[in-house]
């Protein structure tokens, strides 16, 4: 079950990300016309203040959105419960907050 | 022949929305680690990246994209509807809008595609 905490922290984090992943995708399409590579990249992001507070609030938002969205499949799919359901929720959403901005980290600094 | 015992309310239009929506959400959560785990590899490791992006050059990595982006697409457009679904008036037209979504997914990814190919 999904309480109504977590019900309107599901849709705020979407709210949020609505906007960056419109970005995003736009980047993308942008970025990878000629193909791909990490000097490219690099140039873009590194030192840039801007597309660090970017990608550092997708990757809080996504983080916080992804866990409950997983959590709620695991609870209605996979019947897991109780403790072991907070558990892996949780896990998700702090790993991702982590491997996420570290890697914001690594292309901004 | 073939029978098909799918449940009355699972053959309807938006259950397959709400089932997309669902299996593009998982899709992503689980790609996710391994996208921040390839820009993690600016830091200490610029060569492994770099070997990283020649890779996605592979037609099949492509392909890979391609069905990353619209995932992407269609659990941002489906989003939206689920949200507009939620919080705006009813509105008849439920099986358009999930219609015009994953036609949007699709527009999205293709014209990744076609930038993303590299002519001549």
């Amino acid at each position: 079950m999904i309480s109504a905490k977590l019900y309107i922290l599901q849709r705020l984090t979407a709210l949020i990300m609505a906007p960056l992943v419109l970005g995003h995708l736009v980047l993308m399409i942008y970025a990878v016309q000629g193909g791909l590579s990490a000097s490219e990249i690099l140039g873009r992001t590194q030192g840039s203040a801007f597309w660090a507070i970017f990608y550092a609030l997708f990757v809080f938002a996504v983080s916080v959105h992804a866990a409950i969205g997983v959590r709620t499949v695991l609870f209605e799919w996979l019947k897991i419960r109780g403790s072991v359901l907070e558990l892996l929720s949780w896990g998700l959403g702090l790993g991702l907050l982590v491997m996420g901005l570290y890697s914001v980290y690594a292309v901004t600094a | 022949m073939i029978s098909y015992s799918l449940a009355p309310h699972r053959r309807n239009l938006l259950w397959s929305a709400f089932l997309l929506h669902r299996l593009s959400g998982v899709c992503l959560a689980l790609f996710l680690p391994l996208h921040f785990w390839v820009l993690s590899q600016a830091l200490h490791n610029p060569a492994a990246l770099e070997g990283f992006l020649e890779w996605t050059d592979l037609w099949y990595v492509k392909l890979g994209e391609y069905i990353l982006v619209f995932l992407l697409g269609a659990h941002f457009f489906g989003g939206l509807r689920l949200m507009a679904f939620e919080a705006l008036p009813w509105s008849n037209r439920q099986k358009t809008f999930a219609a015009s979504a994953f036609a949007l997914s699709f527009i999205l990814a293709t014209l990744f595609l076609f930038s993303a190919v590299q002519y001549g």
